[in-house]
């Protein structure tokens, strides 16, 4: 593991990486602070920039917007009740009551120190755990990958979807048939493609991306008549005090981070669950704590109450990268959106990952101390500044968001039929966006679609036709069983409605 | 049952899963893997049936928390000429060239998105794309293919 540290740091030291996560986690912050775009929008739209690194580089850039995003998320929820990013809901409880008392600067600072604190032990925790699991991981068979890939599905349409289950396994099932189109990965047999050359190859990740993500984000703000940039003009002119932590609030957030780092990290490694769940779950959980009278102030402005959402969604961030790195499943839209963009650079992330691409996984990790720092400069210092580049109007940020997104496509295929479906797939995004049709089941369908049939592909074969390779090993059936459970409570629960 | 636009879109989907299944059914295989265990055909057909299941029980339960949008308030117009802006920009893109052709689709979004500031407009379009053309294909090394560019001896 020594080895295996002293590699990524090499790697993430270089003037390039170190480059990547700051342009990274600024872009991240910029983007987070903008309520209704989100990190998966962030990172689409990085995508055609890493195209010109190499994978190590590129994953690190990724990474550095993903921990931004949620970052940056929580400075508006604290400032202006808006949060940036779902993962940051839990933050604006006591983190907008604290800024309406004077305490703004007070309470960016909380946040600031927390999520530093939580993202840094997070990574601390995937530093140990990710070898080990790599490890365990070698004795997985297809089946439980199978397994494990319909449980990823099942969990992230039951978390994701608000109550709408039946919508979210829709838009599951509708991402698994658009990675069918193309040509079958054995026999080369062409699929759904209507004998149109340009689907031969299949439908881009990367277009889906900025379809339902960057393209779709764009329009829906437009239809609905947000505007994503009034906030940031508003942080801009918000004065924040003073950022000092006293001696008694010190106190408090050293009980509260640790426990809420643990909690939020283990959150994220389920499939499915990720920062947003981590954080309402660590606000619940600190509530019962603490004594009665901090019990009191929660909603009012308590410091347990911001630092330990805050703890707990960067923990979050971190843990999401486990089933990634040691898997090769991501847990959540965003890590799926990564293993899209790793695929694209010819790697395949899983338990060998550490053995064949050590300086990828290795300074993946490392890169995260590196990007705690920088946020934690950026979000503090920064904030009054960040939120003036923020202030450009959306008359500007709108077709900036469309430029990027078509730019993305046109230089990875040269093809107009490409940016054609792109702008389809986008319009009905928007529309389906409307009625509350989540998008991240969808994607994570779509990179896993092809992973998936090959692994049911082996196991049949193996069983030779027969379906008992689903329960023929204890772990594929436990996994099995598990994924049956969220299917029937679920559907149970549409029923009782 | 209620019908409102979420059961009609469920139904969309249904009719949709269906033609998948149809289709699946009529991919072409290899003899020798007609009646192998697992062949090109096999995961679509199990998609379609899923993609029934899902959105038959969709349209079958009942929605007690109906979503009511107020389409008077939704944008249509703007949001209609952005989509076809972008869809000219495809179209013309690769005959006329990156630069051109993106520092108009910059500056006609801008214009109908409501600003009337023509010097902005024009920074924000021609010299941005210019720069950030720099950044790509002489930073970055990613090709742009640029006929227009071409055609006036800038590339």
């Amino acid at each position: 593991m020594i080895e295996g540290i002293l590699i990524g740091l090499k790697t993430a030291l270089t003037f390039q990486n170190i480059l990547m996560v700051m342009i990274g986690c600024f872009f991240g912050t910029i983007i987070g602070m903008l309520p209704g775009l989100g990190p998966m929008t962030a990172i689409a739209l990085m995508i055609p920039i890493t195209y010109g690194f190499d994978p190590a580089t590129g994953l690190i850039l990724m990474a550095g917007v993903y921990y931004g995003a949620v970052f940056g998320g929580s400075t508006s929820s604290i400032l202006l009740n808006a949060p940036g990013v779902p993962g940051t809901v839990a933050t604006s409880f006591d983190g907008y009551p604290m800024a309406q008392q004077g305490k703004a600067g007070k309470a960016l600072a909380i946040a600031a120190w927390s999520s530093f604190a939580g993202g840094t032990l997070a990574a601390i925790y995937l530093l140990f755990m990710a070898p080990s699991l790599s490890k365990v991981s070698l004795s997985f068979r297809s089946p439980d990958y199978f397994a494990l890939m319909i449980l990823g599905l099942t969990a992230i349409a039951a978390f994701s979807s608000k109550g709408q289950f039946l919508k979210a396994m829709m838009m599951v099932v509708l991402g698994l048939m658009l990675a069918s189109v193309g040509q079958d990965s054995l026999s080369d047999i062409t699929r759904f493609t209507f004998n149109n050359m340009n689907l031969t190859d299949g439908i881009s990740f990367v277009l889906v991306v900025m379809a339902t993500f960057a393209m779709s984000e764009a329009l829906t703000i437009i239809l609905k008549r947000n505007d994503p940039t009034a906030a940031a003009k508003q942080v801009s002119l918000t004065e924040l005090g003073s950022i000092r932590i006293n001696k008694e609030e010190r106190s408090k957030m050293l009980k509260t981070i640790p426990r809420n780092s643990i909690m939020g990290f283990f959150i994220g490694v389920l499939p499915g669950a990720g920062a947003t769940i981590a954080s309402f779950l660590a606000y619940g959980m600190e509530r019962n704590f603490v004594n009665d009278e901090e019990k009191q102030k929660f909603g009012k402005g308590s410091v347990h109450g911001l630092a330990a959402p805050e703890t707990a969604n960067n923990a979050a961030c971190s843990g999401a990268f486990v089933p990634l790195l040691t898997l090769g499943i991501p847990g959540s839209g965003t890590t799926a959106v990564m293993l899209g963009a790793l695929l694209g650079f010819g790697i395949q992330p899983g338990p060998r990952l550490y053995i064949t691409n050590p300086e990828i996984f290795w300074s993946v990790i490392m890169s995260m101390y590196i990007g705690m720092v920088i946020l934690l400069i950026l979000n503090l210092p920064l904030i009054p500044y960040i939120a003036r580049i923020l202030a450009v109007p959306k008359n500007y940020l709108i077709p900036l968001i469309l430029f990027f997104s078509i730019t993305g496509i046109y230089v990875m295929s040269f093809n107009n039929f490409d940016i054609y479906l792109m702008i389809g797939i986008a319009v009905v995004a928007t529309f389906m966006r409307l009625y509350d049709f989540p998008m991240p089941p969808l994607i994570l369908a779509f990179v896993l679609g092809g992973l998936m049939e090959e692994n049911l592909r082996r196991s049949l074969l193996i069983s030779d036709g027969s379906f008992d390779f689903l329960w023929g090993r204890p772990l594929t059936l436990i996994i099995l069983l598990f994924t049956i459970s969220i299917i029937g409570w679920q559907i149970y629960k549409s029923f009782k409605k | 049952m209620n019908i409102n636009t979420t059961k009609i879109i469920s139904l969309l989907f249904f009719i949709f899963s269906a033609f998948y299944l149809y289709t699946a059914y009529q991919i072409q295989v290899f003899s020798f893997d007609e009646n192998a265990p697992f062949n090109a055909r096999t995961f679509p057909i199990y998609l379609g049936y899923t993609g029934l299941f899902f959105s038959g029980l969709k349209i079958l339960l009942p929605e007690p928390n109906t979503i009511k949008i107020d389409h008077k308030n939704l944008e249509y117009k703007k949001t209609a000429i952005l989509v076809i802006i972008a869809f000219i920009y495809g179209a013309l893109i690769l005959k006329v060239g990156y630069f051109l052709t993106t520092s108009l689709f910059l500056a006609s979004s801008y214009y109908f998105l409501g600003e009337r500031r023509w010097l902005l407009i024009f920074l924000l379009s021609f010299p941005f794309v210019a720069a950030f053309m720099y950044l790509l294909h002489g930073v970055l090394d990613i090709y742009l293919r640029d006929p227009f560019l071409k055609l006036i001896g800038v590339m």
